[in-house]
């Protein structure tokens, strides 16, 4: 801001002018050479090397304080409003099968999407994940929380379904050390590593280590479904229960797999030539007349709200890693298949929010303007003795606790309140028409107003201060009258503190939330309190992020055209 | 004698339980988190101080973050460190950690104390046992109190909860919640569904819109609060004509300040609070929660706490213990929202139906507050 800075305005004897001074040498003379006998453009370019180095490393501590704590959980915090895996993360096997389905038929999709569900949702139940994802799904479409909830605890019922029948033509399935002879064997790595990333992408949860099992290539070749179904009960048991594979019960979901794996033909004929552990009471089940339930009818039981078009657009329509969904809730539209729509007229209320939170910021930096400005004047102005009373008193509401100063003006303003009371006492008012002054916009402004003000005078009063009073007394004297003394010279001299003190509790207004929280009402609320809302209440903090992106995206670019009209380099705070 | 017996009975018990607990290992000191407030301070009287001189060793630090608990804990969870122990929230709240895998699941019978009769903790909570995760302490209700000099003369007293939405008897302010819950409920009370259709009706687009037509024509007189403190003050400024809050809030404005306030009951919401144990606390600290839980949850600790305050303890048991104020010296039982006087007409929150209409309502009524 200050011309007098940066290293090429300075003269004499610093590195950089020494190393301007050896280049402009070297071509007349050839290399200079310092003392020790180096070219001294070398010894130079090592020194200020070093001085930048030692530059760098006593900012560094500061460098990485504000990193760590203020950009790192910002950055992170702003990533929330496009983040989606969840739904990938849980429901991989659906998600994946879903890709091939048209959400925008209107229908339900085929059975394959539901057998796959069954899986991922037998799994998520198994590490208690599948509420998580109700809940977030919630945002979107009200009711599936719970039908997640309650169908999660009853995967456990569809796997039964084929266990009972299982268990009935061949007692052995019942044990877990047979099913553990029959799937283990020479290893398939491949089935056991995506399996293992399968619950880490679930869980968060580091799956990698010792299970004392891996799949026989022959079973993963037979029963491709059974094998996955169960080389992930084997991960569960051995990492996250920390249990013997072969003594734990077999669930319920590695039965229902068999069945499945049953019901192609090409496997019945294959398990004919199969010679490996359990072989025979697999011959047994392939000739066995096993339940052929759907899993789309299985699932309508539990809850026909699985048949319900609109939960599965819902489904596909957040099946991607990433959405723009928070960014478009967060500007009254909402995601279908058929593309972007705008929301149902009564959910409509964050453009009207963001609007009121730009127009009442504004108006309460104009009014910080007006009531500041001849405070600062006077401040300037005045004797020392005074200056620094009144000084005081602009301070001390300063250093008062933010929740006291908004908790006063509730007192002051309430209809039984002091200044009703006093407008009431000497007959201004009817005791009946009390003025309303909190509760509604009124009330923030003019406690905002007033908690902000200090933020105006402080950098006005220190561009007054430097205002030299003789070019007052020089336009007067050349027969300006004191408007315009004041209007053509004082003024415009001024504005880099109106600048200053406006971008400032402009800034701070915009994101203000405890006084508008408390004074506000219904009418006099911002944007902030939304965003409060659904970071601590509604815990959908994907769209608290998208907002808080959205309102940072406005600073900025109001910021940028401040710069454009005013000029940054116009503000001073001294 | 049975007051003998009972303390017999929980001491003998407290012992079996340090017994076994003994061998473990136990971290000497605990975070539990609660409301603040009058709240908290019989909390503190309760458990707390007894529990600290059963065990001298133990520090317990309070931490007065209830209200954002939620929050809290998932950027806890988040961030790999949990600093709390045991948590006091709303059974909503509880019922949303849990979801969020970021409460501990229970077994009831396992870790909390039989009743003094030997009823298993199972039954002595009964139906209050919402959800996995939460172990129930107290009953309150969100309810309606106004100002007895503010009723207009020649009318009687409101004892109707639709007397809130009666303006041409009772002129004046109201203060209600800002937020959907109870609000609508009331509302479609009092536009003529059967207390037994309301979640039907309010799972509709136009049952929801019912709702807010009906409190659409008490919108111009109402004055919308956030914190729990908030309507006994505007109750005692007399800036408001009646409003809704925690039946022990009111209780503490009449009663322990003396306000010119009177209780409508009618059609009071019961809400449960009540405990729970983070997810994934290093067992040492474990231990020390699951400890104190037991302590602190027994037959006569529930019942010691309504000596402080006007909320029902929510064992079965604990009921016939509750006796007077330990300040004021009245009876507090005709205080208690339990009380048959009191419970003539009541509400239960629906947790199931919030849980998952909560965002959608919330959305719908936020942006008819805006209009």
């Amino acid at each position: 801001m200050s011309d007098t800075t940066g290293p090429d305005q300075i003269t004499g004897a610093t590195p950089d002018n020494a190393l301007r001074n050896a280049d402009r040498a070297e071509v007349q003379d050839g290399p200079m050479l310092a003392a020790d006998g180096r070219p001294l453009k070398e010894s130079l370019g090592r020194a200020l090397r070093r001085q930048k180095m030692r530059a760098l490393l006593l900012v560094a501590p500061l460098l990485l304080f504000v990193l760590l704590t203020f950009v790192v959980p910002i950055v992170s915090m702003l990533f929330r409003s496009v983040e989606n895996q969840i739904v990938s993360d849980t429901l991989p096997g659906t998600v994946q099968a879903m890709a091939d389905w048209d959400a925008s038929t209107g229908d339900v999709p085929p059975e394959p999407v539901f057998q796959n569900l069954f899986f991922d949702l037998f799994d998520a139940a198994e590490a208690k994940e599948h509420t998580k994802l109700g809940t977030r799904l919630n945002y979107e479409n009200t009711g599936l929380a719970s039908l997640f909830r309650t169908s999660g605890r009853s995967m456990d019922d569809i796997g039964e379904i084929f266990q009972d029948a299982i268990e009935e033509v061949d007692p052995r399935f019942e044990e877990g050390a047979f099913w553990f002879a029959m799937m283990n064997g020479e290893g398939n790595s491949a089935v056991l590593a995506d399996q293992r990333r399968r619950w880490e992408a679930l869980t968060g949860d580091d799956m990698d280590g010792d299970i004392g099992f891996a799949p026989s290539q022959a079973i993963v070749d037979l029963l491709p479904q059974t094998a996955r179904a169960y080389t992930r009960f084997a991960i569960w048991t051995a990492i996250e229960d920390e249990d013997v594979v072969a003594e734990e019960d077999p669930w319920e979901a590695f039965y229902a797999a068999l069945a499945l794996d049953l019901r192609d033909p090409a496997t019945v004929s294959a398990i004919a030539d199969y010679q490996g552990e359990g072989a025979d009471a697999l011959r047994a089940l392939a000739a066995a007349d096993l339940p052929d339930v759907s899993f789309k009818d299985a699932f309508a039981e539990l809850d026909e709200d699985w048949l319900s078009p609109s939960v599965w657009e819902t489904l596909s329509v957040y099946s991607a890693s990433f959405t723009p969904g928070y960014f478009l809730n967060s500007v009254d539209r909402e995601l279908t298949s058929d593309g972007v729509s705008l929301r149902p007229e009564n959910e409509r209320i964050y453009i009207k929010l963001f609007g009121r939170t730009l127009w009442m910021s504004m108006i309460i930096t104009f009014s910080c303007i007006l009531l500041g400005y001849p405070v600062a004047w006077l401040l300037a102005n005045l004797p020392a003795r005074t200056a620094n009373v009144l000084m005081i008193l602009v301070l001390l509401p300063f250093w008062t606790s933010l929740l006291v100063r908004t908790s006063a003006w509730k007192v002051l303003l309430q209809q039984q309140g002091v200044i009703n009371e006093l407008l009431v006492w000497l007959g201004f008012i009817d005791n009946a028409n009390r003025l309303v002054l909190m509760n509604n916009s009124t009330g923030t402004i003019i406690a905002m107003t007033h908690i902000l003000l200090p933020f105006m005078i402080l950098p006005l009063y220190s561009v007054m201060k430097t205002v030299n009073p003789s070019y007052l007394r020089a336009a007067k004297s050349l027969g300006a009258t004191n408007w315009t003394a004041f209007w053509r010279v004082y003024f415009p001299q001024s504005v880099p503190g109106i600048g200053a003190g406006s971008i400032l509790v402009f800034i701070l207004a915009i994101g203000y939330y405890i006084t508008p929280e408390i004074v506000g009402g219904t009418d006099g609320v911002f944007i902030s309190n939304r965003i409060a809302y659904h970071i601590s209440r509604s815990l959908n903090w994907g769209l608290a992020a998208a907002l808080g992106t959205i309102l940072l995206v406005v600073v900025l670019i109001l910021y940028w055209c401040y710069d454009q009209i005013v000029g940054i380099d116009n503000v001073k705070l001294g | 004698m049975k007051l003998t017996k009972t303390l017999l009975a929980t001491t003998a018990l407290g012992l079996t339980a340090a017994g076994a607990m003994a061998q473990e290992e136990m971290a000497n000191d605990m975070t539990l988190v609660s409301w603040g407030g009058a709240y908290q301070a019989s909390q503190v009287n309760a458990y707390a101080e007894p529990y600290k001189e059963n065990n001298p060793e133990v520090t317990i630090t309070w931490d007065e973050s209830s209200n954002e608990a939620v929050a809290k804990l998932r950027a806890m969870n988040e961030a790999g460190s949990i600093t709390w122990d045991v948590v006091d929230v709303v059974a909503s709240d509880a019922l949303r950690l849990c979801d969020e895998g970021l409460a501990m699941e229970i077994d009831p019978d396992e870790i909390l104390a039989a009743a003094p009769d030997g009823t298993s903790a199972e039954d002595d909570f009964g139906d209050l046992l919402v959800g996995d995760c939460f172990i129930p302490q107290i009953v309150y209700s969100t309810t309606f109190g106004y100002r007895t000099d503010m009723v207009p003369e020649g009318v009687d007293a409101p004892d109707d909860i639709c007397d809130v939405f009666d303006l041409e008897t009772y002129p004046g302010m109201r203060a209600l919640e800002k937020r959907p819950i109870n609000n609508v409920e009331w509302a479609l009370l009092c536009d003529g569904v059967a207390k037994e259709d309301v979640y039907d009706v309010l799972a509709t687009e136009e049952g929801q819109q019912q709702a807010l037509d009906k409190l659409a024509t008490i919108k111009d007189s109402v004055i919308w609060w956030s914190a729990g403190a908030d309507t006994p003050q505007l109750l005692a400024d007399g800036e408001v004509f009646m409003g809704s809050t925690y039946n022990g809030r009111l209780f503490s404005a009449i009663v322990e300040q003396d306000q010119p306030i009177g209780m409508m009951w009618d059609a009071q919401v019961f809400d449960l609070d009540g405990w729970i144990i983070p997810e994934g606390l290093p067992e040492d600290r474990l231990n020390r929660a699951l400890d104190f839980i037991m302590y602190a949850t027994d037959t006569q600790r529930l019942a010691d706490q309504a000596k402080y305050i006007s909320y029902g303890p929510a064992r079965l048991s604990s009921a016939p213990l509750v006796g007077q104020h330990a300040e004021l010296g009245i009876d507090m039982a005709p205080h208690m929202p339990t009380d048959p006087e009191n419970a003539k007409n009541t509400f239960l929150y629906n947790y199931e139906f919030w849980a998952d209409y909560r965002d959608d309502i919330d959305a719908k009524f936020q942006s008819w507050l805006a209009q």
